[in-house]
C-alpha cells in the first residue's frame, strides 16, 4: 500500500513537473503579452521532435541543450512575424491566431514525422531503476525532476537578478511606464515569448524521453496547464508553480483510487478554487482579470 | 458628433431603416436553398450544416459581438445540446421536437449555471475559464462509456417524422423537408435574438460594449446583463447543437471539444463579429471551405489554421464588416 502510494505520488510529481514547466512558459507569455498561447503544446511537440532529429548527431545531451534553444528561436520568429501584430487589438484575435498556429504546427509535425509515435532514446545510464524495490524510480525520472527544478530556479533567478528579467517583471506591472523609461518593449516581448517557448521545448524533450513522441503529445497537457494557471492565479508565477504541483499530485492520487475520475478531479479543484478565491490561490487584484 | 457615434453603434442592431432589403434578400436565398445549392455544386445537407453552425456562431456572437465578452467554451453547450437530443431520442422518446427541446434546455441551463460563476471575469481570463469549464463536459462524454458511447460517440438514434395525428411531415428521409425544418427553427431562434437585441436590453448590451465603466456609473447592472447575454447565447448554441445531432443522427464527443469553440469563434470573426448576420456568412464560407479542402488533401488542418491566421492578420473586421464600413475608420 505504501509502495503504491509512493508510486502514485512520484508519478504525480513527475506529471506535475511537466505541467509546471509548460504552465510557467504559458504564464510568462500571458503575463507580459496578454496572449494565451494555444500553440504551446505544439511547440512542446516541436521541441521533442527536434531532439529526435538532433540526437543522432549531438547525442541526447547535446539535443537536450540545442533543441529547446532552436524551438525558442522559432518562437521568437513567430512572435516577430505574427503575434506582435495583434497586441493592442481585441484579445479575441490573439486567441484565434495562436489557435490557427496550433493547427498548422500539429499538421506540420504530422506531415514531416508521421502519425506513428516515435521513441526518443535516453542514455542507458539514465534508463535503469535506482532501486530494486522501488522499481519505478528510474534514473531518468530523478534526472527529469532535477532538470525541472534547476530550470525553475534558473527562471526565478533570471527574473530577479538580470536586467532583462527585472524589465519583464516591471512590464507585467505597467508596460507603458517601462516603455516610457526607454526600454524597447517590442523586443522585450519577443524575447519573453522566446523564453516561454524555450520552456515548452525543454518540456518536449523531457516528455519525449518519458512517453515517446507523437504529433498530439502537447494536447493532453494543454488543458491541465490552463487549470494550473487558473488555480495558481493569473499573474503570479509562484502561483503557477504551486498550481501545477497540486494538479499533478491530485490527478495521480485519483488515478490510484478511481481512475475514471482523474480528469474530472482537476476540474473540480478549479471550480472549488474559483468559488472560494475567484482570482486563484495567489492571483493579485487588478491583474488581467 | 455624439449622435453620429451613437448611430454607428446602433448600426449593429439587426433592424434598421436601410437594412431590410438585405435581410429580405437573405431570407429569400435561405428559402430557395434546395433550388440553387445543387445548381451551385453543393448539396442540401451541406447547406443544413452551414445553417446549423451559422446559428451557433450567431448565438456566440450575441455575447461576443454585442457585449465584447469572449467565450471560448461554447462548444460545450453546443455539444450538450447534441447529446441531450441524442440521448432523449435513443432512450426516452420518439419525438424529434421533444428531443430538440431537451437538448436546448440541457445546454442552456448548464451555460446559465456556469455563467453565473464566471461573469465577473474579463478578457483572456474569461476565455480561459470558459474553455476549462467547457472541457469538463468533453471529459464526461469521453469517459462515461455506458451512457454516451465514449470516444465513438453516441449512435443508434435517428430523427423521427414530425406529426400530429394523421398529419405527418417526413423529415426523416427527405433532405429538403428536413432543411426546411432546420430553417424554421433557425428563424425562431434568430428572430428571438433579434427581438432581444432591439429591446432596451439589447441597447444596454451595446452600451456595455461601447463603454463598460460608463455603463456601470450609470447604475446599469453590468454583470447581470452579461450573464443574461451569456445565457441566451448558450441556449441558442444548444439549440444549434441539438439540430446538429438531428442532422447527423449522431453525437460526437468532438462537438464538445474546445477546438470546435475556436471554429465557432473564427466563423463569427470571419463573417464580421460586429454585425448580426455576419456569423452566418462566416459559417457558410467555413463549412464550404472545410468540405472542399478536406476532399482534396489530408493536410486540411494546415489550411484551416492558415485561414485563422489570414483572417486575424488581414481581415479582422470580417466579410460583412468590410462591406459595412461606409467610410468609417
Amino acid at each position: 500500500m505504501l509502495q503504491l502510494l509512493l508510486f502514485n505520488v512520484t508519478n504525480g510529481l513527475i506529471i506535475g513537473a511537466f505541467y509546471v514547466l509548460m504552465a510557467l512558459g504559458l504564464s510568462i507569455i500571458l503575463n507580459l503579452s496578454n496572449v494565451i498561447n494555444f500553440a504551446h503544446g505544439n511547440f512542446l511537440a516541436l521541441g521533442g521532435y527536434l531532439a529526435y532529429v538532433l540526437s543522432p548527431y549531438l547525442g541526447f545531451w547535446g539535443a537536450l541543450v540545442m533543441s529547446p534553444l532552436i524551438t525558442g528561436i522559432v518562437g521568437f520568429v513567430v512572435e516577430r512575424l505574427m503575434i506582435r501584430r495583434v497586441y493592442g487589438r481585441d484579445p479575441v484575435y490573439s486567441l484565434l491566431l495562436t489557435f490557427g498556429l496550433a493547427f498548422i504546427l500539429q499538421d506540420a509535425c504530422r506531415y514531416v514525422w508521421g502519425t506513428q509515435g516515435l521513441p526518443l532514446t535516453v542514455p542507458a545510464e539514465l534508463a535503469q531503476p535506482l532501486s530494486s524495490t522501488l522499481f519505478f524510480i528510474t534514473g531518468y525520472r530523478v534526472f527529469m525532476i532535477a532538470i525541472v527544478m534547476l530550470t525553475i530556479i534558473g527562471l526565478f533567478c533570471f527574473l530577479r537578478y538580470t536586467r532583462a528579467g527585472v524589465r519583464i517583471r516591471a512590464g507585467i506591472l505597467d508596460l507603458e511606464t517601462v516603455a516610457a523609461l526607454g526600454v524597447n518593449v517590442g523586443l522585450l516581448r519577443s524575447f519573453n515569448f522566446a523564453v516561454g517557448i524555450f520552456l515548452a521545448g525543454l518540456a518536449g524533450v523531457l516528455a519525449g524521453g518519458q512517453i515517446g513522441l507523437n504529433p498530439n503529445m502537447g494536447d493532453s497537457l494543454l488543458m491541465p496547464t490552463f487549470i494550473a494557471i487558473i488555480v495558481g492565479g493569473v499573474g503570479s508565477l509562484t502561483g503557477t508553480l504551486v498550481g501545477g504541483l497540486i494538479i499533478g499530485v491530485a490527478a495521480a492520487l485519483t488515478t490510484m483510487f478511481y481512475p475514471t475520475a482523474a480528469d474530472a478531479v482537476i476540474y473540480a479543484i478549479m471550480a472549488i478554487v474559483l468559488l472560494l478565491r475567484p482570482r486563484g490561490l495567489m492571483g493579485e487584484e487588478g491583474m488581467l482579470t | 458628433m455624439s449622435t453620429a457615434i451613437g448611430e454607428r453603434a446602433l448600426d449593429r442592431l439587426p433592424v434598421s431603416r436601410y437594412k431590410w432589403p438585405g435581410t429580405a434578400l437573405l431570407w429569400l436565398a435561405l428559402l430557395m436553398v434546395p433550388l440553387w445549392v445543387p445548381w451551385a455544386g453543393g448539396y442540401v445537407e451541406l447547406a443544413g450544416r452551414a445553417l446549423v453552425l451559422g446559428l451557433a456562431a450567431m448565438g456566440l456572437n450575441f455575447l461576443l459581438g454585442f457585449t465584447g465578452v469572449m467565450s471560448f467554451g461554447h462548444a460545450a453547450y453546443f455539444g450538450l445540446g447534441a447529446y441531450g437530443a441524442g440521448l432523449m431520442l435513443k432512450y426516452v422518446t420518439g419525438s424529434t421536437l421533444l428531443a430538440l427541446f431537451t437538448g436546448t434546455l440541457l445546454g442552456g441551463l448548464a451555460g446559465t449555471i456556469l455563467g453565473a460563476l464566471i461573469v465577473r471575469r474579463r478578457g483572456v481570463y474569461f476565455a480561459m475559464v470558459t474553455i476549462a469549464y467547457g472541457q469538463i463536459f468533453f471529459y464526461i462524454a469521453y469517459r462515461w462509456n455506458s451512457l454516451t458511447g465514449g470516444d465513438d460517440g453516441l449512435r443508434g438514434f435517428a430523427r423521427q417524422p414530425l406529426g400530429v395525428g394523421s398529419w405527418v411531415i417526413n423529415i426523416q428521409n427527405n433532405a429538403t423537408l428536413f432543411y426546411y425544418f432546420l430553417l424554421a427553427v433557425f428563424a425562431i431562434a434568430t428572430g428571438a435574438m433579434a427581438f432581444r437585441l432591439c429591446s432596451p436590453f439589447g441597447r444596454t448590451l451595446i452600451a456595455i460594449l461601447e463603454n463598460e465603466r460608463r455603463a456601470r456609473y450609470l447604475g446599469l447592472p453590468v454583470e447581470r446583463h452579461i450573464w443574461l447575454a451569456f445565457s441566451v447565447s448558450c441556449f441558442v448554441c444548444a439549440t444549434a447543437g441539438a439540430l446538429y445531432a438531428l442532422l447527423n443522427n449522431f453525437a460526437d464527443p468532438m462537438t464538445l471539444h474546445y477546438s470546435l469553440s475556436g471554429e465557432i469563434v473564427i466563423m463569427a470573426v470571419m463573417g464580421g463579429m460586429r454585425t448580426f448576420w455576419g456569423p452566418l456568412l462566416g459559417a457558410a464560407v467555413f463549412v464550404v471551405l472545410q468540405d472542399y479542402i478536406s476532399s482534396i488533401t489530408v493536410n486540411w488542418m494546415s489550411f484551416i489554421g492558415l485561414l485563422f491566421v489570414l483572417v486575424v492578420l488581414f481581415f479582422p473586421r470580417g466579410l460583412l464588416g468590410i462591406l459595412g464600413q461606409r467610410g468609417a475608420p
